[in-house]
């Protein structure tokens, strides 16, 4: 039994989802392989080599996968599937874009974003958006799961000393190529990987009203989300978006502004340490998942929390 | 241009859904159903491609039991000109639901297939990246904008950091994410108007697919509740708790 862990990186750095995703192989069992597939990319392969309990990992540079679009990269998988028993990817948008294409064209039913790993083929996952969870057993002889960051701790980024094996480009594939990426440029941690994070919900009442939450956020050293509400509003862009269908987070402390506490935006935050809500509505059902509720108008309770802090 | 989009009747968003008393699997008794908003946006977009004079004809297709007739009426009012279901009684996984859903496409030869990214029932957002690999298309996942251009589309991507745009060839493989657009309500005369459209039924044994399931469900049950916290009664009092008690600042 072995587990392949696809990297996640960005040619030059490895994504911290990435090791939560080893740390899931680990509860698997078995030895545990990386895959790093990227253009110019050496650096990311030391990185992975470094981590620990790792016993190989396979490097692919070739600037076919300089952007790891899905055909090229789920064709490279396959290539070297037959030797795994798992192949697990981070639940990010680039493993929930990469694993179903392989997951098809190895003819097995993946597992999406799994929370706990109960045996080598059970697995539990939320469903419903987190209203319930279900534990399911595979048995397909190559299990592909994508992982839920956030419930499995991540392993040392240290300490390893894994050997680092090149091989060749395999199935790249011409049906997509890459245009341009917009990626935004934050001081602020990121959302996924901050300790603290402060989301705005419909309450803001525009986008520019996030100026509150940013002041806040720099003082604590934070990163700032939104519900769907505040995103279908256009108060801020998508990648702000924590909740079911959008990233999920459990920092230490969650602080949830304006935000009513829909089933879809609880989804992706529930699991946090501490969670605080402001809004002025006692009724709003996020003070039921709030270790601490404050009933009061944001417009005044935020800046008097910027001074406080 | 011919598009294609396959739907999927889910439980209503509104909808709370707990695990049966024996916890065997969810209680779906007496639920509210409804087309997953993923798939209106899916509709929408491709009504909006016919509307510009891009699409000559849009095409909804569902796989699931014959009650599914309802959201694919649902897609014939909101615009789409004829609709099939694969008729089916089992439950199917996503990998068997991308396989009916192939031969369906492999019939009809679209120039484009639009779908949501995925589901608010199983939450798995595998089909379109399957169908993909099935159909061997190019993919673009999670569009937030599509420019159709000759045997080519322009896509954007909503990705964790920000926005990716790609161009894959045709025919291709677009899920949709939230901001691709607004869908509209069906009219009342349009909802009158869809009673009257083709809507083909097929029953899945023709379609020669292993369709047997790779999975199974051992147990449904409640997350772990978080336990009850307080109100507090001011600023001041919200900034002690966090420094002294949950000491989660400082």
């Amino acid at each position: 039994m072995s587990t392949l862990v696809i990297a996640e990186h960005d040619n030059s750095n490895l994504k911290p989802a990435t090791l939560n995703t080893v740390a899931a192989a680990n509860v698997i069992g078995g030895a545990v392989h990386i895959l790093v597939a990227g253009s110019s990319c050496q650096s990311v392969a030391d990185e992975a080599a470094a981590v620990e309990g790792i016993e190989k990992v396979i490097l692919v540079d070739d600037s076919a996968y300089e952007n790891q679009l899905a055909e090229s990269t789920a064709n490279l998988i396959k290539s070297i599937s037959a030797d795994y028993s798992h192949i697990l990817a981070p639940a990010t948008t680039f493993g929930k874009n990469v694993l179903p294409r392989l997951s098809a064209l190895l003819d097995v039913q993946q597992i999406s974003e799994i929370t706990e790993v109960v045996s080598e083929d059970t697995f539990k996952r939320p469903i419903y958006a987190g209203s319930c969870i279900a534990t399911v057993k595979s048995s397909d002889a190559i299990k592909v799961i994508t992982v839920r960051a956030t419930a499995f701790d991540p392993v040392n980024a240290s300490g390893g000393s894994a050997s680092v094996e090149p091989i060749s480009a395999d199935g790249i594939s011409d049906l997509s190529s890459f245009v341009n990426e917009e990626i935004a440029q934050s001081d602020r941690p990121e959302l996924t990987a901050a300790s603290i994070v402060i989301s705005g919900g419909r309450g803001m009442q525009s986008g520019d009203n996030f100026h509150l939450l940013e002041t806040i956020a720099d003082k604590l050293g934070a990163a700032v989300g939104a519900s769907r509400a505040a995103v279908d509003a256009g108060f801020v862009p998508n990648d702000y978006q924590v909740g079911q269908t959008g990233k999920i987070v459990a920092p230490d402390l969650y602080i949830a502004v304006g935000i009513s506490g829909a089933i879809q935006h609880l989804a992706g935050m529930k699991d946090s340490k501490v969670i605080v809500a402001i809004n002025k509505d006692e009724d709003a059902p996020i003070f039921q998942v709030a270790d601490y509720g404050l009933v009061a108008d944001l417009f005044n309770a935020l800046p008097e929390l910027a001074e406080q802090l | 241009m011919k598009i294609v989009v396959p739907i999927k009747r889910v439980v209503d968003y509104n909808v709370k859904v707990r695990p049966l008393g024996d916890q065997s699997d969810v209680d779906l008794n007496n639920v509210k159903m409804a087309m997953n908003p993923f798939c209106e946006i899916a509709i929408e977009e491709a009504v909006r491609l016919k509307e510009a004079g891009t699409a000559s004809e849009v095409v909804a297709v569902t796989v699931g039991k014959s009650d599914s007739q309802e959201q694919l009426r649902t897609a014939l009012a909101l615009g789409a000109d004829r609709a099939i279901l694969v008729e089916t009684d089992s439950l199917l996984e996503p990998l068997a639901i991308a396989k009916a859903l192939s031969k369906v496409i492999e019939a009809e030869s679209p120039q484009l297939v639009i779908l949501g990214k995925q589901a608010i029932d199983g939450d798995n957002n595998q089909t379109g990246q399957m169908l993909a690999a099935l159909l061997n298309y190019g993919q673009a996942t999670f569009a937030s904008e599509i420019s159709i251009d000759g045997d080519s589309a322009s896509v954007t991507r909503e990705i964790d950091g920000g926005l990716q745009t790609i161009k894959v060839s045709l025919p291709a493989i677009i899920t949709t994410d939230l901001r691709l657009n607004e869908p509209r309500y069906a009219s009342l005369p349009n909802i009158m108007k869809a009673k009257k459209k083709e809507l083909d039924v097929q029953p899945i044994d023709a379609m020669g697919i292993d369709t047997a399931p790779r999975m199974e469900l051992l147990s449904v049950e409640l997350p772990a509740a978080r336990q009850e916290g307080i109100k507090v009664e001011s600023v001041e009092e919200l900034v002690g708790k966090l420094k002294n008690e949950a000491k989660v600042i400082s």
